[in-house]
């Protein structure tokens, strides 16, 4: 048995972690390990970076392909994707669904959870983008935080 | 009570009604329930057991046990979960004794007489597609279901589907929903029953000794019932399931919910079910309704599931780990206390025999306790017209036995959905779409029936080819192979 499937969480051994220069692009991060029935991040991937063998494939990610545009950010069912960009040597910029009210807006300071819904840092709202009912908010933390920030508190 | 800002609902209201719970003003808005009505007016006490006089509230909250059951304008026994409020209505409690139903009620309307092709019974995901596909292959559907409106389950279903994109995927069930209720609307050739419950089925029971069968309805107005005699040749029965109840002491206290039924009240109607809540399995139903109880502004103190894993999906665990919900594997629910309502419960780990193990009780405060322990076929009405069902564990419980175009053991009737088998809301579409089309075919009506039939089986397949697909698809292997080793039809001899 997987820790996931006790916890819930997921560690970075069970995602691929693009390389820094992948990251400094900006990536989009699937943090979906299972096999499910299900292809919407495939299919609307405008530059064919999300590969799966059928519909209950993992999709995996090409980094060098990937554009990080986050079109899979608001698509996907599971809410399971994140585009992270490095912006320089100390800061980052993580692209998440955020399916809450208040809906934040850009410049609010909020707090950044990580995995375990733990506050693990501050971050600033740089960018709200509505699309449908899933909202996808980017906020700038600290590099460091990058892998580890996965929703926030406004 | 009511949730006024929601970040994917918009609870649109309508007028304000006045009604009276035993003797006092209550106040509710047009089109909801008188459970949600009461719920959101802060009473949990619907009534009283028949011989201990415990205090009793809604369970399920669509219609399906008799948790709810109320006197009301002097008739009891209604079930107000799906009865709507009306101004000036008498709702009362029962306590004990269940009074007496008065034949006036029935008295005051003619029989109507229904003769149609193909009746589809429950207007869910699968029967929506049932009567959609008849309909597009030419056949005259009569859609029957004893809610007010079409929809079924989906109508709470604010998470995003999963599956391909071709196929609804990245829509929410609200919105899948609402697409189909047109379609209903505007094809032509069904005919819509609403508020009306199928109580009794017969087969070929005609002086003429034709091949067709004759249900029994019961249709709710204002002023009193009606009683429907139905014909038809095709029957597809989409009943949907139950969600089961777990045995510990005090679940039966007001404050334990059904986990679908606190979906209906939060997400249908917009009523807080309470303010925390203890969550019980952490399938994909406990999973997503936590966080749908989060999304109402509920707090959600943890998720207990008796298995070592999560058997949900893991994504959906993640959305509710990262809001900092705990989820407690091997952990289980040992008693809820409380008065006349929920004040708490003890959840206690336990052992790989699923045996409490003593000393690692732990209270938790909470005044609501959602079980999502899973969901039981409704097969009541098939197994009374004789249709043939097994116990299948992977099925969720009895089902009707019934082959690859989802008809059962009698020619001419057709189950799909979770009535023939537990699965997900998107399979149950394919498999009504597959009935429906196969009902028609029958009938001799095709439009690329057989296309359409290859290609419903082959996205079942492909559903139920991974991991997750595997124990509803052990389950279909089970009812192929009781249905093949059946031999020929129970009654009736018209080819497969």
């Amino acid at each position: 048995m997987n820790g996931y499937e006790k916890t819930g969480v997921l560690s970075l051994n069970d995602i691929r972690v693009p390389s820094e220069n992948q990251l400094r692009k900006g990536v989009a991060i699937i943090e979906c390990v299972q096999e499910i029935p299900c292809n919407p991040c495939a299919a609307i991937c405008p530059v064919n970076a999300i590969s799966m063998k059928d519909i209950n494939s993992i999709p995996i990610v090409d980094f060098d392909k990937c554009t990080g545009c986050g079109k899979c950010v608001s698509i996907c069912p599971g809410l399971a994707i994140f585009v992270v960009k490095t912006v320089d040597n100390s800061k980052a910029l993580v692209t998440l669904p955020y399916e809450f009210l208040p809906i934040p807006k850009t410049g609010d300071k909020v707090k950044a959870l990580n995995r375990w819904g733990e506050i693990c840092g501050d971050a600033e709202v740089v960018r709200v983008n509505m699309l449908g009912k899933t909202t996808v908010v980017t906020i700038r933390v600290d590099k460091k935080l990058a892998m580890e920030v996965r929703n926030i508190r406004v | 009570m009511r949730i006024t800002r929601h970040p994917i609902l918009e609870f649109d209201r309508g007028r304000k009604i006045l009604f009276y719970f035993n003797d006092k003003k209550v106040e509710g808005f047009e089109g909801e329930s008188i459970a949600s009505a009461l719920h959101a007016s802060g009473v949990r006490v619907l009534s009283y057991s028949l011989r201990y006089h415990r205090p009793r509230g809604f369970f399920c909250g669509i219609g399906k046990c008799s948790s709810c059951f109320m006197t009301v304008d002097g008739v009891p026994n209604v079930r107000t979960c799906i009865t709507p409020i009306r101004e000036n209505m008498r709702v009362r409690r029962q306590d004990g004794g269940v009074g007496e139903l008065s034949d006036k009620r029935f008295a005051a309307r003619k029989k109507m007489v229904v003769d149609d092709e193909i009746v589809v019974v429950g207007g869910g995901p699968a029967g929506m597609m049932a009567a959609l596909a008849a309909a597009k292959q030419g056949a005259s559907v009569t859609l029957i279901d004893e809610n007010h409106r079409v929809g079924g389950q989906l109508i709470k279903q604010t998470h995003k589907f999963f599956g391909s994109l071709e196929e609804k995927a990245g829509k929410r069930g609200i919105e899948i929903a609402e697409e189909l209720m047109k379609q209903i609307n505007s094809v032509p050739g069904i005919h819509l029953i609403l508020s009306t419950t199928v109580v009794g089925c017969y087969n070929n029971n005609t002086e003429d000794g034709g091949d067709r069968y004759r249900l029994v309805a019961v249709r709710r107005f204002m002023d009193g019932d009606q009683l429907l005699d139905v014909f038809c040749k095709r029957i597809v029965f989409a009943c949907g399931a139950m969600e089961n109840m777990l045995a510990f002491p005090g679940n039966d206290l007001p404050g334990v919910y059904g986990a679908g039924g606190v979906q209906t009240l939060m997400n249908v109607y917009g009523v807080r079910p309470g303010d925390r809540v203890l969550m019980v399995g952490a399938g994909n139903v406990g999973l997503i309704v936590s966080y749908q109880l989060l999304q109402a502004g509920v707090e959600v103190d943890r998720v207990v599931e008796v298995l070592p894993r999560i058997t949900g999906y893991h994504v959906h665990a993640a959305k509710l780990r990262r809001c900092g919900v705990p989820i407690y594997t091997s952990h289980s629910i040992k008693e809820a206390y409380g008065s006349d309502r929920v004040e708490g419960a003890v959840v206690v780990e336990v052992d790989k025999n699923y045996a409490p193990v003593s000393g690692t009780e732990e209270n938790v405060s909470c005044d609501t306790i959602c079980l999502a322990v899973g969901l039981t076929p409704s097969v009541r009405l098939l197994e009374q017209m004789g249709v043939k069902t097994e116990f299948i564990p992977e099925a969720g419980g009895y089902v009707a036995v019934h082959d690859q175009s989802m008809q059962t053991s009698l020619n001419g009737v057709y189950v799909a959905g979770d009535a023939s088998g537990i699965e997900e809301a998107s399979t149950a579409m394919i498999e009504g779409q597959l009935a429906g089309v196969s009902a028609a075919a029958s009938l001799g009506y095709d439009r690329g029936a057989n296309e359409l039939i290859s290609r419903c089986r082959n996205a079942l397949r492909i559903f139920r080819s991974g991991p997750f697909g595997e124990i509803p698809r052990r389950g279909k292997e089970k009812i192929a192979y009781l249905f093949d080793k059946m031999g020929k039809k129970i009654w009736g001899d018209s080819e497969l």
